[in-house]
């Protein structure tokens, strides 16, 4: 499973994938969304986990372009404002079901992750 | 007395009576419903009872002196009728006298035989002489006719010899004379060309007198009569004593003309008196009407103008009275409400910005507490993986530590989330049987555990709402878990789910629990007001539940008595409305 975190909190995204790697998932993160898409140029994942937040491109937009590059890409989503508009927004996009709240459970993080990948 | 009038105008005060000032300061004046009832009442009673009573005054005043003046009018035209009737009698045959005199010689007088003519042809030309007799210069009746032998008498030291010679004339008071009848005597002077002089005397029977006097017709149980000028009744009276004896009024002050007074009789009863001083004679007429009697028609029209004037005072003031509260009434009411939609309004809006602000505060921590998360995380990973850290037990419990406080950190932002959150109503068909079993579902362990009876009564005819079941659940669980909190082991818990109105539904959650000071129950829906804080209480349980019964249309009441136990009320709506959200 090769997975992109993307969140503009570098102190975060460098930790949960750090942990992740220490779990056996192959974990590669970006702070912006610009990172973010050349980081699928050269490479392939199964999944992204975004922020819902993020400066200049909101995490929906994010998806929507990198779904654009990768049609299988799996999205998951992460807030931490919390508001369920958000994602009711995520929620009716197709293909994304799967939203958590900051602070993350990283045994919780990772059986979304394979949930979603099984469908 | 006193105490139960309080009571009965306790229960008909009005709401507004004891009510407080409603408004800031500055229009204190204007929420005082007291002062504006108060002056509504005495204005408008003033402005509608003025004209009536003075036009009740007036009319008493008026009509009063006209039937006074109309009783002292009618008097006066009777005496003064009355006095020439009496006056005329009494000169007519003074008249009758000095024609005698003047047309006889006195030798013709001194025959007792022309006397007696005389005296025949006077009874049958004017009724009431009894007797004629000649008096001469020295005082002796030469000759007399008459029924008694009074020929010689000698009259010289009487005093109404001296007043005849002194004035000419002379009429006499009423006397009993030796028939014991009442009469008087008029008698006449005539001066002889040689400058001696005889009288002529007559006595007249008095009742032809009181036949005069009887016929008058006086009204007003009234009492015509002749007195003399020292008070002694000369003509019978029906009221004021007996002939010859003194009159039970005090004799009225001289007067040439007819005059009518009050005064008040022996028994304090007010009179009217109508007297005339008889001119030439010692006689006063008087006639004496009782005041009562004749006012009698007056007394009724006073009755009747009372009782209108009494009718109408009252109309006014029930009309006035009723009309001032009702209007108050209205006043306080609309006051009452404005007043409580400010409140409601100025809560909302607090609500709202604690809420945004609460918003903010999570949002806010919560990604410095992610990478705390994170990094905690990890160095629990390394220790986890790495042999020389794993056998700390020390380090690995201060990671824990770090990672447990997070997580309770992360608690609270949720619920400050979901406390500002203000989502969109997922309508749905929810069945409050259902509901409420659903909900005992998750404390029925500890209900079990503690002790605590639950009893669940739902009207049968209860129809299915329209609302939001996820909402609909988390109310009232915060509800149950909030009454299970104020309740010791063994306590009763009752819901009770009931109809008020054709359009909303209610459920009353009551617990026997502590119950909640009133100081506090103002303040139970305010966000981060917790008595609870010492066992881990937020504060934030009934905002959230508050905030969500809003959301759903509805609406929530608390009544609470320290040691009793509590009991919320919340009303919701059969069809769900779509609230307006609050926050962005």
């Amino acid at each position: 499973m090769k997975v992109l975190l993307v969140d503009d909190e570098v102190e975060l995204v460098s930790a949960l994938a750090e942990r992740l790697s220490l779990r056996g998932i192959e974990a590669d993160w970006a702070c912006t969304c610009d990172d973010a898409l050349t980081q699928v140029e050269s490479k392939t994942f199964d999944i992204a986990v975004l922020d819902v937040k993020m400066p200049k491109i909101s995490g929906l937009e994010l998806k929507r372009r990198l779904r654009a590059k990768c049609p299988h890409m799996k999205f998951i989503f992460v807030t931490g404002h919390g508001s369920e508009n958000d994602f009711r927004e995520a929620l009716n996009e197709a293909g994304t079901a799967y939203y958590l709240v900051k602070p993350l459970h990283i045994q919780t993080l990772i059986d979304k992750m394979n949930q979603a990948l099984k469908e | 007395m006193h105490r139960s009038i309080m009571s009965i105008f306790g229960k008909l005060k009005p709401c507004f009576w004891d009510h407080g000032d409603t408004g800031e300061e500055r229009f204190k004046h204007l929420f005082n419903f007291r002062r504006i009832w108060k002056l509504t009442v005495v204005l408008t009673t003033a402005v509608a009872l003025s004209p009536v009573i003075s036009m009740a005054v007036f009319d008493y005043n008026v009509t009063h002196d006209a039937m006074e003046s109309e009783i002292v009018l009618r008097t006066s035209r009777l005496v003064s009728n009355a006095r020439r009737t009496v006056s005329f009698f009494l000169t007519e045959r003074k008249a009758a006298l000095d024609f005698i005199v003047h047309h006889h010689p006195p030798k013709d007088l001194n025959d007792p035989a022309v006397l007696a003519q005389l005296l025949g042809a006077l009874q049958k030309a004017f009724t009431g002489f009894s007797d004629l007799g000649v008096i001469d210069a020295s005082g002796r009746q030469h000759t007399y006719v008459g029924p008694f032998e009074l020929a010689g008498k000698d009259y010289s030291d009487q005093g109404w010899f001296e007043e005849v010679l002194a004035r000419g004339v002379y009429i006499s008071d009423v006397f009993l004379g030796y028939r014991q009848l009442p009469h008087l005597v008029i008698a006449v002077k005539h001066e002889l060309e040689d400058g001696s002089f005889y009288v002529l005397r007559a006595t007249v029977d008095t009742k032809r007198f009181n036949d005069l006097l009887s016929g008058l017709e006086v009204d007003g149980g009234g009492d015509a009569f002749i007195v003399n000028q020292q008070g002694t009744i000369q003509t019978p009276t029906r009221w004021h004593g007996k002939v010859l004896e003194k009159m039970s009024l005090p004799v009225p002050d001289y007067s040439p003309e007819t005059k009518v007074l009050q005064c008040q009789g022996v028994g304090g009863e007010p009179l009217v008196v109508g007297y005339a001083y008889i001119a030439e004679t010692p006689f006063i007429l008087m006639i004496v009407k009782h005041q009562d009697l004749l006012m009698k028609p007056w007394y009724k029209t006073r009755k009747e103008l009372f009782a209108f004037l009494a009718f109408s005072i009252t109309a006014v003031l029930v009309v006035i009275l009723g009309v001032a509260t009702y209007l108050v009434n209205k006043i306080h009411d609309a006051d009452e409400k404005r007043v409580a939609t400010l409140h409601q309004m100025e809560y909302s809006e607090r609500m709202a910005s604690i809420g945004r602000l609460a918003a903010g505060v999570a949002h806010e921590i919560n990604n410095p507490l992610a990478i705390i998360n994170e990094k905690a995380g990890l160095i629990h990973d390394i220790f986890d993986l790495k042999q020389e850290y794993a056998g700390d037990r020390k380090l690995i419990g201060l990671v824990e530590s770090v990672q447990s406080s997070v997580e309770r950190c992360g608690a609270v932002t949720r619920r400050l989330l979901s406390f500002a959150r203000h989502m969109d109503v997922d309508v749905q068909p929810v069945e409050f049987k259902e509901l409420i079993e659903e909900v005992l579902g998750f404390i029925g362990k500890e209900a079990e555990y503690r002790g605590i009876q639950v009893n669940v009564e739902v009207w049968d005819e209860i129809p299915t709402i329209e609302s939001d079941r996820g909402k609909l659940q988390q109310i009232f669980l915060n509800l149950v878990n909030n009454a299970f909190a104020a309740m010791a082991d063994g306590g009763h818990l009752d819901i009770k789910v009931y109809r008020r109105s054709a359009k909303s539904v209610s459920v009353k959650v009551r617990d026997d629990g502590c119950g909640i000071p009133e100081v506090d129950l103002k303040r139970i829906f305010e966000p981060f007001f917790s008595t609870k804080k010492t066992k881990g209480g937020t504060g934030l349980g009934l905002s959230i539940t508050y905030g969500l019964v809003r959301e759903l249309g509805g609406s929530m009441k608390v009544e609470s008595k320290v040691g009793k136990g509590t009991s919320f009320t919340v009303t919701l709506p059969l069809e769900a409305k779509q609230k307006k959200r609050l926050d962005t």
